[in-house]
Parts: C-alpha cells; sequence; structure tokens
C-alpha cells in the first residue's frame, strides 16, 4: 500500500507503517500537511511509525515538533526517524567509532587511555593500567592491566592480546577478573562475551575468526 | 659541561638516597667531579649516610631564598675532594622549592662537574617534580617486591613526559634465595614488565646498613658484593660495558642482558 499526498508518502511495510517527509519543501509546510493528513485520519491512531525524512536532517528540536503533533494530538508513536543524510558531527563520531586506533606505547600503571572504536597498542598494558575502548582492544604485547573494551554497551567486541595476563577484563558490562592466586597468563588469546551464557571467556586467538566473523566490518556498527 | 642524573622510586624507602651515596662515592672513585644534591626538604639523610651532617652550614632553601651563595653551601666529602653536596633543608618551607629554582641550580652547577646526580623524594607530588626538573637522564631505584616495581612502573610514565635523554633502572635489595623460590620478582620479570634499560642490581647486603651507620658509604669499601654492585653500575654510567654480575656461581647466569649500555 502506497499513499502519495503533496509532501507525504505513506508505504506499508512489513516492519509498519513509513512515511517519508519531502525534502524540498519547508519544514512549516510538512507539519501542515502532516496535520491535515493526521485530521482526515490517513493513519490510524494508537499504531507506532517510522518517519523517514529522505535528504532532510531535523535537528532534536524539529524532531520533538513532530512528535509533539503526532504523539500528543493524535496518539501515533515514532518508532524512529530515519534519513539518507547525518551531521557532521555525528559522521565524524561514526567515523572515530569505525576507525582503529594504533598506539605505539606502553601504558603503564597509573596510566589511562580512553579512545573511541578500537585500539591497537603496540607496547604492553602494565598492571594498575586501564585501557578503555567503544570498540575492541587489541595488545601486539603484554596485557596485564585493566581493558574495557565495547564501553558501554559493545557487548560484541573483543580483547586479544598476544600474552594475557589481565587482572580485569570488561566487556560492555560484563566483568571477569583474575583468580586470587598467582597464574602463568598464555599465549595469543582473546576475550569476549559468550552469547548464551552471557559472561565474558577467553580462547585461544585463532578461534576468533569463527566467534567473531565480522569483526573489522563497519557496517555492523551502527550506520 | 657536566650531566644530571635524578635518582627516583617513587616509592620510599626502596634505596634512592643510599643509591645516589654510592653512585656518588664510586664515581667519585673514578676521579670524576661528582656533586651530590638532596632534595628531600625536610627529610634530610644523604649527608647522613655520607657522614657529613656535621659539616652543613647553609642548605637548599639558604640558596634558593638568596641567603648565600650557592658555594657557601656545598659541602665538600671527607674522603674525595672531587665530591660535595648539597644539603637539603631540614626544617623550612617546602614552597620555596621550586622546579625553576632546582633547575637554576643545577645549570650553575654544570660547568665545575662531571656529574651531578639529584636525590629525589618520594611519591609523584611537588618534590618529584622539583627532583626531575634539574635532571637529563633519570635512575629508576626499585626492590624486587610487587609494589615497588608498580610504582617504578607509575614514575617510569611519568618520566616518559620530561623529555629525559634517559631512563635506566637499577634494581636494589635483591636477595637471591628469595628469588629462587619465587617469592620476589626476578630479575627478568622486572625489566619485562617495566621494558627500561638495566643499569645495574644490588644485593641485598648488611654491609650497606652497616656502612651507612657509620657514614662510609660501601661503595669506598671494595670487597662487599653491593660494593662491587655500585662500581659497576659507575662504570656503566662512564660508558664501559661491564657484564652483569652473576649471583649464582654454579648456576652460571640465570638472564639475559637486554642491552648492556652505559648512560653515555
Ligand atoms: N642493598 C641494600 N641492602 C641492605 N639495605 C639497604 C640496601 N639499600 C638500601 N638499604 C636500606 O634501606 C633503607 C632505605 O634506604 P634509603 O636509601 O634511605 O631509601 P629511600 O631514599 O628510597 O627512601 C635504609 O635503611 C638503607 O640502609
Ligand atoms: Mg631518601
Amino acid at each position: 500500500m502506497t499513499e502519495t499526498n503533496l509532501y507525504l508518502t505513506m508505504k506499508g511495510t512489513t516492519e509498519g507503517i513509513i512515511v517519508y517527509l519531502d525534502d524540498q519543501c519547508s519544514f512549516e509546510q510538512l507539519l501542515e500537511e502532516l496535520h491535515k493528513q493526521l485530521e482526515s485520519d490517513a493513519i490510524h491512531q494508537r499504531t507506532s511509525i517510522k518517519v523517514h525524512t529522505q535528504n532532510r536532517l531535523l535537528d532534536t528540536q524539529q524532531q520533538d515538533e513532530i512528535r509533539h503533533l503526532l504523539n500528543d494530538q493524535h496518539s501515533i508513536g515514532i518508532k524512529s526517524f530515519e534519513s539518507n543524510v547525518i551531521s557532521k558531527e555525528e559522521a565524524k563520531s561514526w567515523y572515530d567509532h569505525i576507525t582503529l586506533k594504533p598506539r605505539v606505547k606502553t601504558i603503564r600503571s597509573g596510566q589511562e587511555l580512553h579512545e573511541n572504536g578500537d585500539i591497537f597498542i603496540i607496547g604492553d598494558v602494565n598492571p594498575g593500567a586501564t585501557v578503555t575502548a567503544s570498540g575492541s582492544v587489541f595488545v601486539l604485547g603484554q596485557l596485564r592491566g585493566i581493558v574495557h573494551a565495547g564501553f558501554p554497551d559493545g557487548a560484541n567486541e573483543v580483547v586479544a592480546a598476544s600474552y594475557m595476563n589481565p587482572s580485569q577484563i570488561r566487556i560492555a558490562d560484563q566483568l571477569s577478573r583474575a583468580p586470587d592466586y598467582e597464574v602463568e597468563g598464555s599465549q595469543r588469546e582473546f576475550a569476549f562475551i559468550n552469547q548464551e551464557t552471557g559472561q565474558i571467556e577467553l580462547d585461544d586467538l585463532h578461534n576468533l575468526q569463527k566467534i567473531r566473523p565480522n569483526l573489522t566490518d563497519i557496517s555492523e556498527r551502527g550506520l | 659541561m657536566g650531566e644530571s642524573i635524578v635518582i627516583t622510586s617513587g616509592k620510599g624507602g626502596v634505596g634512592k638516597t643510599t643509591t645516589t651515596a654510592n653512585i656518588g662515592t664510586a664515581l667519585a672513585l673514578q676521579d670524576k667531579k661528582v656533586c651530590l644534591i638532596d632534595t628531600d626538604i625536610g627529610l634530610r639523610n644523604l649527608d647522613v649516610i655520607l657522614g657529613l651532617e656535621n659539616r652543613i652550614i647553609f642548605d637548599i632553601v639558604d640558596v634558593i631564598e638568596g641567603q648565600c651563595k650557592l658555594q657557601a653551601a656545598l659541602v665538600k666529602d671527607k674522603r674525595f675532594d672531587c665530591l660535595h653536596l648539597l644539603p637539603a633543608a631540614q626544617s623550612s618551607d617546602k614552597n620555596e622549592v621550586t622546579p625553576e629554582g632546582i633547575q637554576s641550580l643545577v645549570e650553575q652547577l654544570k660547568p665545575d662537574y662531571d656529574y651531578i646526580l639529584i636525590d629525589c623524594p618520594a611519591g609523584i607530588e611537588q618534590g618529584y617534580k622539583n627532583a626531575v626538573a634539574g635532571a637529563d637522564k633519570a635512575v629508576v631505584v626499585t626492590t624486587p617486591e610487587k609494589s615497588s616495581v608498580r610504582d617504578a612502573d607509575r614514575i617510569i610514565g611519568l618520566l616518559e613526559q620530561e623529555n629525559l635523554e634517559s631512563t635506566h633502572l637499577v634494581i636494589n635489595r635483591i636477595r637471591k634465595h628469595m628469588m629462587d623460590n619465587g617469592d620476589m620478582l626476578a630479575v627478568d620479570d622486572i625489566v619485562s614488565t617495566l621494558s627500561i634499560d638495566l643499569l645495574g642490581v644490588i644485593m641485598d647486603d648488611e654491609d650497606v646498613i652497616r656502612a651507612s651507620h657509620h657514614g662510609n658509604p660501601v661503595a669506598f669499601q671494595p670487597d662487599t658484593k653491593a660494593s662491587i654492585g655500585y662500581r659497576n653500575i659507575a662504570r656503566r654510567i662512564l660508558g664501559e660495558s661491564v657484564p652483569l654480575m652473576s649471583f649464582d656461581e654454579d648456576k652460571g647466569f640465570l638472564f639475559k642482558m637486554k642491552k648492556l649500555l652505559g648512560m653515555k
């Protein structure tokens, strides 16, 4: 079902109704048209729709206005705003999130390294050091400190190291710490959240490809 | 033009002052002109280890405050003409001493000495910053204990921001049987964790305590293990490549030296 009005195109899809808003007219014209269509009951009340703004970028205030109109006046929920375009700022932060940050440095006791995206440390992470990344963390060296990957909610991220003997590994909201007795540590391992148990587990590095086949696939990362 | 080396550690009581006194003595034994600066304001004790406390008239704070000339505050060692000490103040206001103040003192001393050794207080606050400000190079002292290595690591991280020419490691108070039993960190593991070049190792040795007690640094005696350790360090600072002293003759040497370079 597709229905086109002056500035609105409504499409019924398997995911529900998507309302495409014209991207050439003024925002006021859009609001007016939306208002008119709602008055004429083009959309059933108490449904949830997606709003697609095509090549128009709405700021949060404009989104609020549309939400106000639909929600408060006509009890229509908005699942999400979609668009073909993003702001430079969003693009930057997305770019930041998907790029690998190489660091040639030993992270020492008391030092903290926080980055957006993946971190590639060429050096050691010593006891008492903390590394936090929104993406995954790869250590070409000895990992003995604390690493938090997928901060705050990237449960698919991993921590990999040439030598793995961390005091703590955190991924998203999970935490796993070294036992109280001394352990030897191991070569070439990675830590990940096992989806079945929801817990952090360690595995041999050559299984990484099997367990996280899309690790470096940027389209997986929220665009 | 001399070079200045700060002796630091983060943790207290690991042997900074002892190391400063003994490297200074060992360098003086090699006829080098050496000035030791005690920057541990309020906790002066480099002078005691050297047995020079009775000769102090002015101190570093007097110099910085302009109460006396720099030359007047320098105490000459009783054994070597070429070894001098600029003592810390025992009382007085620590805030008088600034990084710029120390830096300018060191610059004034450099033309007259081959080496200026700066004994750093414990901690990572103002006293540390003062001591490091005047240094071209650093020596980090640690014992083979986890907490001490952890603090050394912290300090090395801070020193990396200082643009020093080099940072070297001294591992002090090694007890062979404890290392063998795994009750202390092994030299290898410490060097691997801290990943800086090893300048030398010093055994835990009663003679060190005895010598300090008598105000006569152990490096002055020819025959103890600790004194050989300090003398070797001095020779490495002078650019000689001296193999690490074995502390276990029958087993041969238990660790490979990474790079045996002197400070030059
Ligand atoms: N190699 C050693 N063997 C035995 N005792 C030592 C040794 N090195 C230092 N000490 C002792 O340890 C204590 C602390 O040394 P000190 O040089 O004052 O440390 P810091 O200046 O780092 O606080 C002193 O009592 C000293 O005699
Ligand atoms: Mg001291």
